[in-house]
């Protein structure tokens, strides 16, 4: 793994017993000593803290003020990016010409700027598509790391070291010095859980982690329990359940696409791939992203078809077992006759056809501070 | 107590002849993490060396168990069905897989020891 990139983090995950595993071009820790079952449950029930430093973190400057940074914004992407208030946050999606999904982000608003965390495996691809898209602005990429806490004692251990982050609501964003240099807190997260994302200078992230580490309940967590955590809270994963192929309505993400932006509102359209996705908003897609629960306990994982009779009407795109839930979930794409929640389909499992029932998303309710 | 390549371990059953208890090493049930769904194979089946007879899953991932050697599935433990986590608690002991009778016992002496299967790992 020698052309593999590192995080400031790495050496301490080498100190906390890691497997370092390849992930979008990054060494990353899959797990710690105590395993993702228990990894996924301690996020549940005290918190997790997940290095994702990974991530791509860019910032967007207009000379003439942000408001202008956030109209400039709104030719690349569907959301209303205008009137979002400083200070808050919200989800986002980059999306091509045909109307699919080049990539989910988020954007915050700040008091100056914007702020964008975008996934690893498209950072270089979302930012090229920044710099040419909005030539009016600057776009620097930012060398941070980026620390996830998550869980119900989130907010009691971050308040400790940022007393304002106990004020903070679901999708707030705030910048606060510490004893760690500047934070750039939001409260958000991939888990379902309430909980905090941490943007830190590079140099201090190692003994930001030791302290949040240090407070009783915060366990580290790997990339196997974050994609189990954020399954259960339906969240999609860029690559699996997101792609080029499916478009924000298919994949049930119509909410992330505010009134102004759709026909009849204040700015509709003028984002890449307007005319597909706006024709699907007034006709509906054909098919539809949809939550799965095998009725047996064997895990129906990505790339699983899913029957009705003989008839192929769907695949698995995330898969596996729910540790908190105590069962096997899924999601995946349905032929939009068989999208209906109770509906009973078929998995292929290892050459058996095993029932499996299209149920509401999230698995388990988020706990988040609205 | 006889080692495989493929992480299994291979226990002559007391007391009765020719028959082999089969599970899986305390190395491999820690790569693989706690287990959620375990497949076992049918009584009675007959399979050769490196058949697929068991399916194992942990929350990352599936993983297929393979006949160590020839022989007839006698006896499988129904236990991890409802528990498959007892192969994560007690890998050389209550979680073992299935029961197999061989024709020849003297092709366990093709296998690892536990010192070989220690320096495999």
């Amino acid at each position: 793994m020698t052309d593999l990139l590192r995080t400031p983090l790495f050496d301490l995950h080498q100190e906390l017993g890691a497997r370092m595993v390849e992930f979008a071009g990054y060494e990353m820790p899959v797990q710690y000593k105590p395993g993702v079952l228990k990894e996924h449950l301690a996020c549940r029930e005290g918190a997790g803290l997940f290095d994702v430093s990974h991530m791509g973190q860019v910032v967007i400057r207009h000379p003439e003020g942000p408001e202008a940074a956030a109209a400039a914004l709104e030719r690349l992407v569907p959301q209303n990016v205008i009137d979002l208030k400083p200070g808050r946050q919200r989800y986002g999606l980059f999306l091509n010409n045909a109307g699919g999904i080049l990539d989910d982000l988020m954007i915050a608003r700040r008091e100056d700027d914007l702020f964008l965390v975008v996934n690893a495996a498209c950072k270089e691809q979302d930012v090229a598509l920044l710099k040419s898209g909005l030539p009016d602005c600057e776009v620097e990429v930012i060398d941070r790391a980026l620390i996830a806490l998550q869980g119900p004692r989130a907010e009691a251990v971050l308040s400790g070291i940022v007393p304002a982050a106990a004020e903070m609501a679901f999708m707030d964003v705030l910048s606060a010095g510490s004893e760690f240099g500047e934070l750039w807190i939001s409260r958000s997260g991939y888990t379902g859980e309430d909980g905090y994302e941490i943007s830190v200078a590079p140099d201090q992230a190692v003994s930001l982690v030791r302290k949040l580490l240090s407070a009783d309940g915060v366990e580290p967590v790997g990339l196997g329990a974050r994609d189990s955590l954020r399954l259960e809270a339906g969240l999609c994963l860029y690559g699996h359940d997101l792609s080029t192929e499916t478009t924000p309505v298919e994949a049930d993400l119509l909410w992330a696409i505010q009134k102004t932006r759709r026909s009849g509102g204040t700015r509709e359209g003028g984002f890449p791939g307007a005319e597909t996705v706006l024709a699907q908003i007034a006709e509906g897609a054909t098919r539809k992203r949809v939550g799965l629960k095998p009725e047996g306990r064997a895990p129906m994982r990505e790339g699983v078809e899913l029957f009705d009779g003989d008839q192929k009407v769907g695949e698995i795109t995330s898969g596996g077992f729910g540790p908190t839930v105590g069962h096997p979930i899924a999601m995946g794409y349905v032929d939009i006759d068989y999208a209906a929640i109770g509906t009973t389909l078929t998995g292929e499992v290892r050459g058996k056809r095993l029932p499996v029932q299209v149920v509401d998303l999230p698995f388990r309710p988020a706990t988040y501070k609205r | 107590m006889k080692f495989t390549e493929e992480h299994e371990w291979l226990r002559p059953e007391d007391g009765e002849e020719n028959v082999v208890v089969v599970g899986i090493t305390d190395h491999a049930q820690e790569q693989l993490g706690e287990l959620v769904f375990v497949e076992l194979p049918e009584e009675g089946q007959t399979v050769a060396k490196e058949d697929e007879v068991a399916v194992i899953e942990s929350v990352k991932a599936a993983s297929e168990i393979l006949a160590p050697v020839d022989g007839e599935i006698v006896e499988v433990n129904s236990a991890l069905v409802e528990n498959p986590a007892l192969v994560n608690e007690d890998p050389l002991g209550g979680g073992w897989f299935f029961k197999m009778r061989l024709e020849d016992m003297s092709v366990l002496d093709e296998l690892m020891d536990e010192a070989a299967y220690k320096k495999f790992i």
